[in-house]
Order: structure tokens, then sequence, then C-alpha cells
């Protein structure tokens, strides 16, 4: 449909919006990744892919840190509520499969696995009942690391010892560096908005000057979204790392959230769930601070998940293939081998074109990281329905 | 004394004298202060007032009711208890009559907590013209129950030429909301965790009887009444989509929502239409009718903010056209709502 020199142009209106967007017809199709769950519930959400013309392209990217959480992650969780730690946890890994259960069903069971709404909630909780060892589960981007490297430092200044966090934080720009390494053929980033907040644009500044890609950091209404589009129309020809989201985000970012996550952790080495290992691409918790590191304090314990596996510490051995434990523990290997998340990921299939989605793999019972939290992109893509919706107007002219 | 013991729940003295000093004291009335095995009710008292009462049926429910905290913005688990059962009924067509409560109080429970609770289910009966005439308490030993849990049944008669059900809507017909969307779930929500937004929300619970009487007196309009509780919004049109084989088309823009619902939804990533509501109906009108029920609802009580937010069509989805003029389905929750955080 873009033939030469025709430019398509949607007018977006929303309340008081009215946005152009021009595809450029020298670049068919431009494809274009968001990489934040934010983003992926918000483009599914307001039906933006609809709005686009045939010339854009529009991919959800490994966004969401409980989706690209392994399999084993879960699994250490689960030993160490087994061991009888009291497990503080933000709600979106409740439901999260490992290779056997998960918190929700382990909870009902008996566990002592509590939902929080943020890391200084887990403190208090330990503070209150000194009697029980309260570990938090520090997950998420660098939008959630500060607020834990935080609750760390007070921790100490309070002096509670019985307060500690299993890290599996991890950060973005390596996982994009290695998403183009792998050639999945982005022509844009529509870059997290939240993230940014946090670490600034240059940390992301090597995708225009290294790969001549354009990113922009983007707010989450609609709106934002599509100007952002707009924005990386614009700069495909020459391209920088841009803010759409000025309200909320400055280019340096939030310096003091930066050096207390600096004080705290330290980059290393991360496995993610449909992309394996990248290097640089996770946080852990520094040397200075390894009394409040639950794989540090937990290793001690006689029955704990950590100790079961000796040799195997801080994200150094963690192919799922050198696990000791038999029986009924799927490996992440096996548990996803008929998942097609690297296409989805990496835009070569819509969810939908999966054999499984929607038939095996459910938000209820995910065969796949990208359906494991709401915000994945099948899971955005199977609550929204857009896609019966297409296939009903298919039918119905 | 200022708490429930065990003796309480013991069938003694002690819970003769709970009973006197708490319950009958507040909701009393000549048929509960009779204290009998089973309360004796004199149907013709009411079905007369009505014509053809030979054709009457009465309408018959029971909701249990566990809240966390007890005490919340805009309510307590005692008007719930009695709205719960009250708006079932209505949503049925049928005037509420007579209601029974059982409460199973936790070992330790503050007995002023427990005058509080009974008080305001006395003062929501009252609103709602339902008589309470029995009732029965348990005291569970300390831990086996979280403070307080209420089991309300109630009996209600629908008229003759009403037909209400879930399964009556067709394409064409209206849908409309009688108020604002989610404010009991999030009220319930930010109290029980302690979060705190700029401005406070309110539990939207409330007995709908005015409202309901006055829309279903409009002859050949009202065809599905349903409360949006659990599941909120979403789980009822999905309901009514699948019971009655349509599909529904809901207008956001129509929706109505307080912006500090909306932005607390935004925070942790909660869909509003998933909220539990306790004080909101949800009906289906014959199109020709949909005007003169959404005056009829604006005038009522607890229905100012009503609006028309949809259409029965015969798609079997039912689906949302965005302010933008995108589409997407509507779906129903999962169960517990996890808040979204990282
Ligand atoms: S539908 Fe399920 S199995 Fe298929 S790609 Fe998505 S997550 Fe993987």
């Amino acid at each position: 449909m873009a033939g030469n020199g025709e430019n398509p142009e949607i007018v977006f209106r929303g309340k008081n919006v009215s946005v152009k967007l021009r595809a450029l017809p020298d670049s068919v199709p431009v494809r274009i990744m968001e990489v934040c769950g934010t983003h992926t519930m918000a483009v599914a959400k307001y039906g933006i892919k609809q709005l686009m013309p045939d010339t854009i392209k529009l991919i959800s990217g490994p966004g969401c840190p409980v989706c690209v959480t392994p399999v084993e992650d879960i699994d250490q969780i689960i030993d160490l509520a087994a061991a009888g730690a009291c497990i503080a946890t933000f709600g979106d890994l409740m439901r999260v499969p490992g290779s056997f259960s998960t918190l929700s069903k382990e909870r009902a069971r008996g566990r002592d696995i509590r939902v929080v709404y943020s890391p200084l909630d887990a403190l208090e909780i330990a503070a209150r009942n000194p009697e029980i060892q309260v570990v938090f589960v520090g997950i998420g981007f660098e939008t959630t690391a500060p607020a834990v490297a935080l609750s760390i430092m007070h921790a100490k200044s309070r002096g509670i010892k019985n307060y500690s966090v299993l890290c599996l934080h991890k950060t973005m720009p390596q996982a994009l560096r290695s998403l183009l390494d792998g050639g999945a053929g982005i022509d844009g980033f529509i870059l997290p908005g939240h993230v940014c907040a946090i670490t600034g644009i240059e940390p992301f500044e090597f995708l225009s000057k290294e790969y001549g890609i354009p990113g922009i950091v983007s707010g989450f209404e609609a709106k934002d979204i599509v100007e952002s589009i707009g924005m990386i129309m614009k700069s495909l020809r020459y391209p920088k790392v841009d803010i759409q989201y000025r309200r909320a985000v400055k280019p340096w970012g939030n310096r003091q959230a930066q050096e207390v996550m600096e004080e705290v952790f330290e980059t290393s080495d991360a496995v993610w769930r449909g992309l394996g290992l990248i290097k640089n691409s996770g946080l852990c918790i520094k040397k200075e601070w390894a009394e409040y590191d639950a794989k540090n304090r937990w290793s001690r314990w006689k029955r704990s998940p950590f100790a079961m596996k000796s040799g195997q510490v801080e994200g150094k051995d963690h192919k799922a293939e050198n696990r000791q434990d038999s029986g009924t523990r799927q490996k992440s290997t096996q548990f996803y081998s008929k998942c097609k998340c690297g296409q989805v990921l990496t835009g070569t299939i819509e969810p939908f074109e999966c054999p499984l989605f929607a038939k095996v793999c459910t938000p209820e019972n995910p065969a796949g990281p990208c359906m494991v939290s709401l915000e994945g992109s099948c899971a955005a893509f199977y609550k929204y329905g857009t896609w019966k919706i297409n296939v009903r107007r298919a039918h119905h002219g | 004394m200022d708490r429930i013991m065990l003796a309480h729940g013991g069938g003694g003295k002690a819970m003769e004298d709970l009973i006197k000093n708490i319950f009958l004291k507040s909701m009393g009335n000549e048929i509960l202060n009779g204290m009998e095995d089973a309360a004796a009710l004199n149907i013709e008292d009411v079905v007369p007032s009505l014509p053809d009462s030979g054709d009457c049926r009465l309408a018959f429910t029971t909701d249990s009711f566990i809240v966390k905290p007890a005490f919340f913005p805009g309510g307590d688990i005692g008007r719930l208890s009695v709205c719960g059962t009250v708006n079932d009924l209505l949503c049925r067509g049928a005037l509420p009559l007579y209601m029974s409560a059982s409460f199973i109080i936790e070992e330790g429970f503050e007995i002023k907590k427990l005058e509080k609770i009974a008080g305001s289910m006395a003062k929501t009966s009252r609103e709602a013209g339902i008589k309470l005439v029995a009732g029965d308490t348990k005291v569970a030993e300390k831990g086996s129950v979280d403070g307080i849990f209420i089991n309300t049944s109630g009996i209600g008669v629908i008229p003759p030429d009403i037909n209400i059900s879930i399964k009556n809507a067709r394409p064409g017909d209206a849908v409309i909301i009688s108020g604002t969307i989610g404010n009991h779930g999030m009220a319930v929500l930010s109290a029980r965790e302690g979060l705190e937004f700029e401005s406070p929300l309110k539990s939207d619970v409330a007995p709908l009887v005015e409202m309901v009487q006055n829309i279903i007196s409009i002859k050949g309009a009202v065809k599905v009444l349903r409360d949006p509780t659990r599941g909120g919004v979403a789980e009822v049109l999905n309901e009514i989509a699948s019971r009655s084989g349509v599909g529904i088309e809901v207008w956001e823009e129509k929706l109505p929502v307080d912006p500090a619902v909306l932005s607390a939804c935004d925070m942790l990533g909660f869909d509003f239409l998933h909220l539990a509501n306790e004080g909101k109906i949800i009906a289906v009108v014959a199109h020709e009718k949909a005007k003169d029920v959404l005056e009829a609802i604006k005038k009522s009580r607890y229905g100012e903010k009503a609006e028309i937010i949809g259409r029965v069509n015969n798609s079997g989805l039912v689906t949302l056209k965005t302010r933008f003029g995108t589409f997407r389905i509507i779906d129903r929750p999962f169960g517990e709502l996890l808040p979204r955080i990282c």
C-alpha cells in the first residue's frame, strides 16, 4: 500500500489529541519494538496496532521482568519458602509457573508467602516479626531496583537482622544489544519511560551511535506512544536517542536513585527466560552487603536450596541441565520446547500464529514466557483479544 | 468484658446477653424479638398489596461476607452483608422482604466493633425496607476465623408481570450502568494495604431498592439486571453475553469512573472493569425505553452518575470501543486480583 511518494497518514484523535503519523515510503515496513510491559499492555489495551498503517509493524520485545524470570528462579523461591523463609514478593510473581508449582499454589499449601507493594513493606514485616526470616524477592528492571537497594540500606541502619533480598534484578540495555546482535531486524525502539526516569538516556545511546537505530523514551498514554512512533519515523534517517516523555524523564535520569543502586548492587550476567544467558544484563548484591543477600544467608542454612546446589552460586551455573533434582521438575528447555516466544519477541510471528496460543497456552496455564505475566506479549494479546476481533472481521467482512 | 469469648457462642447466659444487648438492641423487631427457633412469616401481609398476588413468585438468595478490613471507607461488613443480599433479590426484580444473618466471630473480637456492625446492619436494613427475622451466632477459636464472617439470606416477592433474567438480552438492547465503576474494590484494597491516594476513595456499598423499583415499574423495559460485585463489570457483561447468546459493545467514553480510581488502577496495573462494586447495577433494557430507564435511575438515590454504556449485538464477543475508535476484548478476570509493580 505504501507506493512511492504516497505517505499514509493517520490522524489520531482522543480527547484534546490529534497526532499525525506519516510513514516513510522508502522503509517498508518499518519494524518498531517496545520493550516495557506497560507499553505492551497499553498497545494492546488501546488497540494501537489497529491505528498503524501497513508500513509500520509494532513488536513487543522482552519488556516484562516477570516473563523473563527463568523457571529455576521461581523454583528457588519455592524452595526457600519450603526451607522456612517468609517470602515477600510483588503480586506479579504469584502466578508465574516454576517447573512444578507456583507461589500461589505454595501459599495455599501453607507456605508463608506474602504479597507486598514495596520492599519497605517487607522490611516492616521483618521488623515486626523478629522470629521469622523475611526474604524479599527483588525482581524488575531499574524501576524497582532502587527501592530494593534502599530497603537493604535501611535494614542495616535499623539493625534489622532477619531481612534479606533474593536479587533477581535485570537491566535493559544489554538485552537490547543481544536482540540486535541476534538479527532481530529492528528499525527503532520505543524505550521504557519508567526505566529511563531512573537511568537517563545515556545507557541507551549506543542504539543510535553503534547500531544507527533511533530510540524514543515514551510515556504510557496512547497519545504518548503514537507520538513516540511519530518521532521514531522522523528520526529514521538521522537516528538519535531522545525523550518524548519529558514530563517524567530527565536526560540524566534520577541521580539519587542511581547512587543508591550503585552503593548496593553491581552488574552480573543474567539468564532471561526465552532468551538465555545475557552478559552484564543483571544485578547482584555487592560483597559489602552480602549479609543481606538471601543467596548468601540461606546457603548456610541446613535445608536451604542454595546449600543443596553447592557449586551453583550467583547465576554462574544456572543451566537447567546441571540441576541434580530428579523427578517432577521439568527443565526450562523441555518445558518450553514448543513455545515460539523467541519468534514472538523478535516480531517474526504474531502470538496467535503460535500453534499453542489460546489452545494449550493461556494465562491460567502458560506454556511459554510471553504468556506468564499479564504484561507478556502473548498474554496482552490474549487478554485484549485483538486477534478475536480481527478473525471475526475477516469472517464477517 | 469488652471482647468476644468462646462462652458467647456456648448457648448459655453469656450468649443470651450478647444477643439481647447487641443484636436485638439495634436490629430487634416483633419477629426477631420472639427469639424462636424459626421465624414465622406472614407473607400475606405484603403480597396482597400487589396485583394478582396469586402469580407472584418468591425470590430466595444467600451470600457470605468476608472482607478485610471489616471497616473500610464508605462502609463496613455489616452494611455490605445487608446490601449484598438486598441487591441480589432486586436483580431478579423482587421486592426484598425478610432476611437472616449468621455471624461467625473470632474469639477476642472487640464487642464495640460488633456493636458497630450490628448498628450498621440495622440502619441499612431499615433503609432497604427489609426485615431481619432470623439470626445465629457462633464463636470460633482465635486464629480459625479472621475477625468476623457474616452470612445473610433473603426472601423477596417477584410481582407477576416481571420477567428479569440473565438470559433475556437481545441484539439492539441498551446496556446501562447506574454509576461510577470500581469504587468499592479500590477503596477496600487501599484500606487493606494502607495505600494512600490524593483523593480518598470510598466504597459505593448501598441498597438499591428505590432505583430498582423505579425502573422495573417502566413496563416492558428491563430485561436483565445484575450487580457487578466480584469480578466487576467485565465479569457481568461476559456472563450476560454468554448466557443470552449475544455480544455486547461497550463505549469507553461513556464509562463513568472516578479519576482517583483510574489513577490507582494505572499505578497498580488493575483494570477498573475487574474491580468489585457493591452499590451498582447493570441493566439491559429495550432500546426504545433506554432513555426512560436512564432518567429513572438518575432520579433515584445512588444513581446520579448513570450512563448508557453500550449496546447488545450478535457478535458473541464483549468488546470495548476505545476513545480512539479501536476495539479490544473485555475479558473475564482470573480469580484473585494481583497488583503489578515491577
Ligand atoms: S502462545 Fe504461549 S507457547 Fe506460544 S509463543 Fe506465546 S507464550 Fe509461547
